[in-house]
């Protein structure tokens, strides 16, 4: 008997705290996503109105606000081109590096992985703001262009979309190489061995063996990158121009800038459902997938 | 042979292309100059203004206290939800349960934080409470969406030990509750420290959600920071970089040490 109560204290203490604290918030952001909007504090009327018995008062305005503008569209399908660049990107520095991590002498390795991983672990901010040094006019990166006699004069290479890349890349590497080097990892290097000596070059034992072992780690990898870029706010502020508007910075905008909470909500919500929603259910199938093989 | 040298190459520039930012902010910390471009000579000029500046130390120390708070509950937590997903057969809406505890990690923070914010507000028309946002709000955000990744490091600290120690100290005649204190949470301590230590550098480091559920009194340390970078350079802010790298380096490499444990 007391071992039910202690198990209940312990799957529902963090229970409620979700709950009160994640699964309530998501939901009232839904609920003034499909508010009505007007001007005043909150500048949204109540979804239950109580004259003459009890009213609903909903619409889907806001989504029909937000789909038919060209300015969130555009803004969204920005974000979602930064997030795709920036995630092959990753792939392209990270898939190298953790195979080679991968591939050394268990000593090495373990130094390798943790100075790979020990930048992630020192301050965001601080990581984009050294690539606001590096970038300036009279910065570090123009410094040795013009001293090479690449360019004759000094390049803007601060403030736009490529400068954005650039942050993320350098930002969002670890969460690539991590998951790559857990699979790489695990996988027989004798396969590779194995396959030079059935006569395969280099470049097909890397498409027809290595590349199809590390799939689970790509997409996981990917993951990772893809959707938080999707919604980066800082990035883009920091070292971004006016060339481009993304996701994240417009739905700072509607909310704090325009006040308009259901336009805001409508769009965090929006960014939800296509964004986050798909990959919890493909996690939580997936976790139940593999439970079943394993058993 | 030429395979060996490529490798070398590709890991060196990787490791370049990683450290190479951190040095030049390192480097740029110690310039006399104001103007954080143009070099003039080495000095600890702005370690001293640092010091003595008096906004950057009391968000320091804000930072500090909210990240500590919301990493010691977010461990108690994390734990439970690590244990309950190993050990524990019946949870009920088993699903909604992972769904709750695994989200935060893929939720960009942004939605996150526009989330707690007008939770926070609603909550005020509700029942008047929290009447103004602050240190208080900041500590609920981040224990919400620290906890995902405190449980994440315990859940696979458990799935990895060994279920028959706890059997034999019950065949034995401890308790369920025994079980878990002297045998179970003994075994997993570096992972907890470690998930601990996760959810502290989490805390101190975020930025977004913290300035949606901030108030008066509560600018924490990348709040005050993100002001005085956002448009520009800032003498002082790479003297904080330099310190604070080197710190959260230090705080890494213990994470590493106590989770390493576990790699047999």
């Amino acid at each position: 008997m007391k071992n039910k109560l202690f198990e209940k204290y312990f799957v529902f203490s963090p229970y409620f705290w979700l709950i009160l604290f994640f699964f309530i918030p998501l939901a009232i952001i839904f609920k003034i996503s499909i508010s009505v909007s007007e001007w005043g504090m909150p500048p949204y009327q109540d979804i239950f109105l109580f004259d003459n018995g009890l009213k609903i008062n909903t619409t889907f305005e806001n989504y029909v606000y937000i789909f038919s503008d060209y300015y969130y569209i555009g803004s969204f399908v920005n974000s979602l081109i930064l997030a795709l660049i920036s995630t092959f990107f990753c792939l392209l520095i990270g898939f190298p590096l953790a195979f080679y991590i991968a591939t050394s002498n268990i000593r090495l390795r373990n130094i390798l992985l943790v100075l790979v991983v020990i930048p992630f672990w020192s301050s965001f901010l601080l990581r984009v703001y050294a690539w606001k040094i590096i970038l300036q006019n009279n910065g570090i990166l123009n410094v040795i262009l013009l001293n090479l006699g690449i360019t004759s004069e000094p390049l803007q290479l601060l403030y736009n979309q490529y400068a954005v890349i650039m942050g993320i890349v350098y930002t969002y590497l670890p969460l690539m190489i991590l998951p790559l080097y857990g699979y790489l990892n695990k996988f027989d290097l004798n396969l590779i061995e194995a396959s030079k000596d059935l006569g395969l070059n280099r470049f097909k034992t890397f498409f027809k063996v290595i590349l199809p072992l590390s799939v689970p780690g790509i997409v996981a990898g990917s993951l990772l990158v893809f959707i938080p870029v999707v919604g980066e706010f800082i990035i883009p502020e920091m070292l971004g121009g006016s060339d481009r508007l993304y996701y994240g910075k417009i739905l700072w905008e509607e909310f704090f800038v325009n006040r308009n909470w259901p336009g805001a909500s409508a769009l965090a919500f929006s960014g939800i459902i296509i964004l986050v929603l798909p990959i919890v259910i493909f996690q939580i199938l997936y976790s139940r997938w593999s439970q079943k093989n394993e058993i | 042979m030429k395979s060996s040298l490529i490798k070398s190459i590709v890991i060196f520039l990787g490791l370049f292309f990683l450290y190479f930012p951190i040095l030049v902010l390192i480097f740029y910390s110690f310039n006399e100059n104001k103007r954080v471009m143009v070099w003039k000579g080495f000095s600890l000029r702005w370690y001293n203004e640092l010091f003595n500046n008096e906004q950057i130390i009391e968000a320091f120390i804000i930072s500090i206290k909210i990240a500590a708070l919301s990493a010691t509950f977010a461990t108690i937590l994390g734990v439970m939800i690590g244990y309950s997903l190993v050990r524990i057969r019946k949870i009920p809406f088993k699903s909604f349960y992972i769904f709750l505890s695994s989200t935060p990690l893929v939720l960009p923070e942004l939605i996150l934080g526009l989330s707690m914010l007008l939770f926070f507000i609603s909550l005020n028309n509700l029942i008047g409470f929290p009447s103004s946002r602050g240190q208080l709000t900041i500590f609920i955000s981040h224990v919400t969406f620290c906890i995902a990744f405190v449980a994440i490091i315990i859940q696979a600290r458990l799935t990895d030990f060994n279920k028959n120690i706890e059997e034999a100290a019950m065949d034995l005649g401890y308790n369920y509750t025994k079980v878990l204190y002297k045998i179970t949470l003994p075994i997993i301590l570096p992972s907890i420290i470690a998930g601990w230590l996760l959810a502290f550098t989490i805390s101190l480091d975020d930025l977004v959600v913290a300035s949606f559920t901030t108030g008066p009194g509560a600018n924490t340390l990348p709040i005050v920071v993100f002001s005085k970078v956002r448009l520009g350079l800032s003498p002082e802010v790479n003297a904080l970089s330099a310190i604070l790298m080197f710190a959260l380096i230090i705080i890494g490499l213990f994470y590493f040490y106590f989770n390493k444990k576990f790699k047999h």
